[in-house]
């Protein structure tokens, strides 16, 4: 199965609005998801600048979904559901 | 305990934004409605309802602006007036941290209970080693009388079951020094008298009821309604605290306004220098050891509440205070703004005349969004001084210590210590080196553990940031190789 991959926006407002808290994922990750996602810390994604505002920040994207206002639990959820659906997927 | 990721210091970054957003966009004069755009009518509650959320709002917008909830005689006072207020003020209000009372759940006063798990044995350890005579057999368990329980603790070490648990008052647990306390409605108060300002009780409480004043609003009222040169000074600490190159962070200072910034690492080279002279000097006198002072809420615990280690504490001044000097001795005109993780600065800045004002990271990120300034935009821009790898190492845990021992070099036996946390603990050992003497003679004291870069103010996480500022140390140059 190919990693889930977790992009942290680490722009300015993101950052300041929380990703920091976010990014405990690289160095702390729940046992169940340690093979299975790979986190990465990327420049503005621009969803702040596209209509959305920054006060929806931060933003992650999960393979391509946006995730606004995230925080870890929000995060960690739709990593699962999209881990569920795959094994579902295979079955 | 301190939580690193949460809730509660989520929504200080947001209210800061909001606050600085106000400012631009009418001077304040539409702040009354961002409480109910942050929690609307159909929203869930973090609490009992939304109205309860947005009285709190109003006092966390308060303190943004800087002022705290206990200075308030009116409570139909509008936030727009008090925005206003902000910006007539001439000079900023003390620093101070403080509670709001209603945000405060007035946790339960009684530190320890017996859960379902105890099973009414028939040794009773708990009853028989319980020194006031708490503990009573109910319904065939254990129960303890709060109004006779000390808080001692013995009976959770005595239990066969573990069926006692202790619950901790965050904010009090936090407090090194027992500057919080309960009144007798059991919400928490602050004795300024022996607060040391480190800002633990901030971090720790679970429902963010302790709120700090800000000088924000004094800050961006100089950069944008007068003519005055605002100059920031950068902590080393910066370093990590956002994702960017240090120039462009630099660079985005500029772009709000900032007419320049000046690395206080410089300032920690000065440090570095007479803390080494001073120290080779204490040592030569036959001194048994000595600690370091630029950790702003340790020198003050030193001074209130462990008199009796003040002999042994450096009186070299911190590299807040070398730069702010160098400063005002460059540019007398300007307005100096220091810029850092830390609460106690602020206190630090009360007694420095060169220092004008105090901003942590977390309010700087703040005008960077409310201004819609993107770092990664930005030009990088340079310091003009170029600073040590030691006095960039100044925020890391060890830092200071290994600063000053680069320059004793051997001069004289050099044994340091890290006290990484200024905990209860901690205060308890340095009281006994004090009156018992150390095993090593020089002692790093800082009051956040890991070191600057996990203080309050501070917007990174700690180990994320503690890696740049390594990375930073890296690339600057041995002070002792330096001009």
């Amino acid at each position: 199965m190919e990693k889930i991959q977790v992009k942290i926006c680490a722009g300015t407002a993101c950052f300041v609005m929380g990703a920091p808290q976010i990014q405990a994922l690289e160095f702390s990750m729940p046992e169940d998801l340690v093979d299975k996602i790979e986190v990465t810390e990327v420049r503005c994604m621009n969803h702040c600048s596209q209509g959305k505002g920054y006060n929806k920040g931060p933003f992650v994207e999960i393979n391509g979904e946006v995730v606004e206002e995230a925080t870890m639990e929000k995060v960690l959820t739709k990593i699962r559901d999209l881990i569920a659906k795959e094994e579902e997927e295979k079955c | 305990m301190l939580i690193p990721k949460n809730y509660a210091n989520q929504m200080r970054s947001r209210i800061l934004v909001k606050v600085v957003e106000s400012f631009y966009k009418d001077r304040f004069e539409s702040a009354d409605e961002i409480p109910i755009e942050m929690r609307p009518k159909d929203y869930d509650s973090s609490r009992c309802c939304i109205y309860k959320d947005r009285a709190i709002l109003k006092y966390r917008m308060m303190a943004a602006m800087g002022f705290t909830p206990q200075e308030e005689t009116n409570e139909a006072k509008q936030l727009r007036d008090y925005g206003k207020d902000a910006l007539k003020r001439q000079n900023h209000a003390k620093s101070c941290l403080a509670v709001i009372d209603i945000a405060c759940s007035a946790c339960v006063k009684s530190q320890y209970m017996v859960t379902d798990a105890c099973r009414g044995c028939f040794a009773r350890p708990c009853v028989m080693n319980c020194p006031k005579q708490a503990i009573s057999i109910v319904n065939g368990r254990s129960h303890i009388n709060p109004d006779l329980c000390v808080s001692c603790g013995k009976c959770l070490e005595v239990c066969p079951y573990h069926a006692v648990v202790k619950l901790p008052v965050p904010c009090e647990e936090a407090c090194p020094v027992g500057a919080i306390r309960k009144d007798e409605h059991g919400v928490e108060h602050i004795n300024e008298e022996i607060c040391i300002s480190c800002g633990k009780c901030l971090q720790s409480c679970p429902f963010g009821a302790i709120v700090e004043r800000s000088q924000l609003v004094d800050v961006l009222n100089l950069i944008h309604n007068t003519d005055k040169k605002v100059v920031a000074m950068l902590a080393p600490a910066v370093v990590g605290q956002f994702p960017f190159e240090i120039g462009q962070v630099v660079g985005a200072l500029k772009k709000i306004g900032f007419d320049d910034v000046v690395e206080v690492a410089a300032g920690a080279d000065v440090t570095s220098k007479n803390e080494a002279a001073e120290f080779i000097e204490r040592m030569k006198e036959g001194k048994n050891f000595m600690t370091t002072s630029c950790c702003p809420a340790y020198f003050r615990a030193a001074e209130v509440h462990i008199p009796e280690l003040k002999p042994f504490v450096s009186n070299t001044k911190t590299p807040m205070y070398y730069t702010a000097e160098m400063l005002k001795k460059e540019q007398p005109d300007c307005v100096s703004v220091f810029v850092g993780p830390c609460l106690a600065k602020r206190t630090e800045a009360e007694y420095d005349p060169n220092v004008d004002y105090v901003l942590t990271f977390e309010e700087i990120g703040a005008m960077f969004v409310g201004a819609g300034v993107e770092i990664g935009d930005c030009e990088p821009a340079q310091f003009a001084k170029v600073s040590s790898a030691q006095g960039r190492n100044y925020p890391l845990s060890g830092g200071v210590a290994g600063a000053v021992g680069n320059l004793v070099d051997g001069q004289v036996d050099f044994r340091p210590e890290r006290i990484d946390g200024l905990s209860k603990e901690n205060i308890k050992l340095l009281k006994k080196y004090a009156t018992k003497g150390s095993e090593n003679n020089m002692i790093e004291v800082m009051c956040c553990e890991g070191g600057c870069v996990a203080g309050p103010g501070c917007i990174a996480l700690a180990k994320k940031a503690a890696r740049q500022v390594e990375t930073y140390v890296a690339q600057g140059t041995n002070q002792k190789d330096m001009k």
